[in-house]
């Protein structure tokens, strides 16, 4: 323990004096949490609509103003014709574009029907399907409003109706959603670059072999990489936690000590990956690079950005051995649900599982000979 | 040389990288408190045969003890009580003085007390009390060679390993660094060493001379240069290793 005491010194000694280090520790999560919360959005919000009105009568003139008063659109105008709108679609300016028929008016009047085109620019797919159902809405309450101006004296009821509850977030609000995974992944990424450089450091700068020709047991040697960092990354989460609550206001429902024991866990799961890949490494290079395809594929894969039900099945199984899906499912239930120790039991103990073999394995491979 | 206690014993030590053979069946032994001088050109296999009997890399075959204890079985035994000392390997920079006698202090098992009075007791011999607090990084080469000799010694192991503990210090600062060695030595601390100055050599009291992974040469540096009839270490060191 003596000897632990004195490397975990060392190593405190050596991170706050080093000036770049304080920034990274305690500046860069911050700011990752703020910006990504805030970017990291799927809500489609000022789409940017043209519209060609080969009608011109107040009938389209009003269809064009239940657009334009929408929040989730920016009406950018209107095209003089078909050309001009497919070159502002082209180069980015309009993202939706609705073509209005000549005679719109005079057959919704006389024959009960109007057409009218949506094109939309569909690169991103799941984006694209998003602005056709708000267009769909909109024109679907444009209809309503026709039916009801038409028919005042029939009472147009629904045999069926819905009566919804959105749970643990009500409003539906995607900074709720994404908060807890953010904080996830900004705990991870401390964890894992910290630990995996601060070793190869110690390789690349020769004084490795100092500490290998000294008595120093590999456990007391490797544990006293991990702490240091464990330690940071859990101070990191309260930081992260403070400020979900005063700038997001999103208090953790759940059971904040429950979370830090979760964190607890996982970090040390985390780290010992960066250790293991430092083990194998000879330089803060190949560590980075190593470190980086790791954490690149388990943040993709980890459902922080889609959910992994609509993964195919491959990349579901592979799921099954990303530590960092586990938490970010773990810090949303205990987060916004509430969950207890119950709820979250069979994810923790994989964690944990996850933890036990990877420190041993960072243990097993950190060599003391060469 | 008193009882001529043996603190390193190599028979028949072998290395091999692959179908290379770094060390060829290597044979010597090393008594309490000499200064054992291990030469050999760029090459030659000492850096392989110091970190064998550090404990760093296993021998492929043969027996080496060092400081009673087989290195194949026993590596943190070993450890225990060797000192090591590089050119290229040194402390850390980023910490004090004090801080890195304090970290190898404690991690070879001294009392913070006994710390306390090692630090004080080597910076007072260094005359480089008023450095205690300054970050190693601000301190010149030849001086931090010095405490990095100092802090090898601190544990009191039985032997200390010195590779090319001098290169790139000044012929001065030389000087007290074999000061030093030879202080330790009186001490009873064995110094292994290995050097490229040939005058350095002069000063240890047997020497090995390695080539192509064998010792071609041991013996006391006189006798060396009056086998082979030339007059300084010098031209033996050329005879041998071409």
């Amino acid at each position: 323990m003596r000897t632990l005491y004195y490397i975990l010194q060392k190593e405190f000694i050596q991170v706050f004096r080093d000036k770049a280090m304080l920034p990274i520790i305690f500046i860069i999560p911050v700011l990752q949490l703020l910006i990504l919360s805030y970017t990291a959005t799927f809500e489609i919000k000022n789409v940017d609509l043209i519209v060609l009105d080969n009608d011109r009568t107040p009938t389209s003139r009003e269809l064009v103003n239940k657009f334009s008063g929408s929040s989730f659109y920016h009406f950018n105008g209107y095209a003089d014709n078909f050309e001009s709108a497919k070159q502002m679609i082209k180069s980015g300016k309009a993202e939706q574009l609705i073509i209005i028929e000549p005679n719109f008016e005079k057959k919704l009047i006389n024959e009960k029907k109007g057409d009218i085109q949506i094109i939309t620019d569909a690169i991103n797919g799941s984006a694209a399907s998003m602005m056709l159902v708000y267009a769909q809405s909109i024109i679907g309450d444009f209809n309503k409003n026709i039916i009801i101006a038409q028919y005042p004296s029939q009472h147009i009821g629904m045999p069926i109706k819905i009566d919804s509850l959105f749970w643990y977030n009500p409003e539906l609000n995607y900074i709720t959603y994404m908060v807890p995974g953010i904080l996830v992944l900004l705990v991870t990424i401390i964890g894992m670059f910290l630990g995996s450089m601060n070793l190869v450091k110690e390789k690349e700068i020769g004084t490795i072999e100092q500490i290998n020709v000294t008595p120093i047991k590999k456990y007391q040697f490797i544990a006293g990489k991990l702490i240091p960092f464990w330690i940071i990354a859990n101070i990191d989460l309260a930081i992260g936690l403070l400020l979900a609550y005063f700038v997001f206001g999103i208090p953790v429902i759940g059971s904040v000590g429950l979370l830090f024991f979760v964190a607890s866990v996982y970090l040390v799961g985390v780290l010992s990956i960066g250790l293991v890949i430092s083990t194998l490494t000879n330089t803060m290079q190949q560590a980075m690079f190593i470190s980086w395809f790791f954490l690149v594929i388990f943040i993709l894969m980890s459902g922080l950005f889609t959910p992994i039900e609509s993964m195919p099945h491959w990349a579901q199984i592979m799921n099954y051995a990303n530590p960092v899906s586990y938490f970010i499912k773990i810090n949303r239930m205990i987060m916004l649900k509430g969950s207890g120790l119950a709820d979250i039991q069979q994810d923790l103990i994989i964690l944990a599982v996850f933890a036990i073999v990877l420190f041993s394995f960072s243990i097993l491979r950190y060599r003391k000979t060469v | 040389m008193n009882q001529k206690e043996k603190i390193i014993e190599v028979t028949n030590l072998v290395k091999m990288f692959g179908s290379f053979t770094a060390n060829y069946n290597l044979a010597f032994d090393v008594y309490k408190g000499e200064i054992f001088g291990f030469l050999g050109a760029n090459g030659a296999g000492k850096t392989t045969a110091i970190r064998i009997l550090c404990g760093l890399s296993p021998p492929t075959s043969g027996k080496v003890i060092v400081a009673g204890y087989d290195v194949s079985l026993y590596p943190n035994k070993v450890k225990a009580n060797i000192g090591y000392m590089s050119q290229k390997f040194s402390l850390y920079n980023d910490m004090t003085v004090k801080e890195n006698f304090r970290f190898y202090g404690g991690i070879y098992g001294l009392s913070g007390k006994e710390i306390k009075e090692k630090t004080q007791f080597f910076l007072k011999k260094l005359k480089m009390e008023h450095t205690r607090d300054i970050v190693l990084s601000e301190i010149p080469l030849g001086w931090k060679q010095k405490l990095a000799f100092s802090v090898a010694i601190m544990h009191d192991p039985k032997v200390v390993f010195l590779d090319e503990p001098t290169g790139g210090v000044d012929p001065i600062t030389r000087r007290q660094f074999w000061e030093m060695i030879y202080e330790s030595a009186d001490k009873g601390i064995t110094v292994f060493v290995t050097t490229h100055y040939m005058d350095e050599a002069e000063y240890c009291e047997r020497i090995s001379i390695m080539s192509e992974g064998k010792i071609e040469a041991l013996d006391t540096p006189a006798k060396l240069k009056s086998n082979y009839g030339v007059n300084t270490m010098n031209d033996v060191f050329i005879k041998i290793a071409r």
